[in-house]
């Protein structure tokens, strides 16, 4: 047999509800199964961790084949609110927390969350303007350095 | 699946090492399982082993860690330092149940 996977750290580079999502099911289960985990926040994907925008974090109504919806309507003004507000109901149904919630389970369950240093110093955040969850803003080198023996994974 | 025995009790394990018959369960498999997974068990532990035990026997499954630690009162991170393997994957096993299932 193969050896487990012991350890995964996860690159969230996307500030979509659809992007974050993933990367955060996979965090919370490696946590459920007894496997350390670590999440680092990106790019874009920094707002998922920002506390003045993790309750807006929005499902892309344009450039988005899976919505279905033809991308010239997905320009209308409120289509992404209208996405958004039917994942959500739908996530709920399926007893998938919100982001604020789940930001806070993952946390919980012993899952590392730290931002990027290069995105946080370009988008002119520090510590303080994300949540209280977030152990760190940190360099790349530095995750590197905490994912070292487990799997990276990029999203 | 194995077949090994437990207190006394000659029970069926799946590869990971849950009951395959929950009737076989009793506390004294309970404690024999959890010291396995490197626990003992404390009067806490049993709170929540009796929880899975409870949920599996009125809704035929276990629950995850987030629905249990909202149905049990305990916290998630409390959780994760009374069973650091994964609280609802140890407690179910420990509880003779089988593995909760979903991905959240």
């Amino acid at each position: 047999m193969d050896a487990p996977i012991t350890k995964v750290s996860i690159v969230v580079s996307k500030g979509s509800l659809e992007g974050v999502y993933p990367a955060l099911i996979m965090a919370n289960g490696a946590r459920a199964e007894g496997m350390e985990a670590n999440l680092f926040f990106t790019f874009f994907g920094l707002d998922a961790i920002n506390a003045k925008r993790i309750e807006h974090v929005k499902v892309a109504a344009v450039g988005n084949p899976g919505m279905h919806v033809a991308s010239l309507l997905g320009v209308l003004p409120g289509m992404s609110a209208i996405a958004t507000r039917v994942m959500e109901r739908k996530m709920e149904e399926n007893d998938i927390p919100g982001l604020p919630e789940f930001i806070e389970l993952v946390a919980d369950a012993g899952c590392g969350l730290y931002g990027c240093r290069a995105s946080a110093d370009l988008f002119g955040f520090t510590e303080a303007d994300l949540v209280p969850q977030v152990k760190a803003i940190i360099t790349v080198g530095e995750f590197y350095a905490l994912s070292a023996g487990g799997q990276i994974i990029f999203t | 699946m194995t077949t090994q025995t437990l207190a006394g009790v000659p029970v069926e394990r799946d590869a990971e090492g849950f009951l395959t018959d929950p009737s076989l369960w009793s506390e004294a498999v309970a404690v024999a399982i959890a010291a396995e997974e490197g626990i003992t068990l404390t009067e806490r532990h049993w709170e929540v082993v009796r929880f899975m035990r409870h949920a599996y026997e009125t809704t035929g499954a276990g629950p995850n860690v987030r629905l249990l630690a909202k149905a049990s009162g305990v916290s998630v991170r409390e959780l994760y330092a009374l069973f650091p393997r994964g609280p609802a994957k140890t407690a179910a096993k420990i509880a003779g149940i089988p593995k909760p299932h979903g991905c959240i």
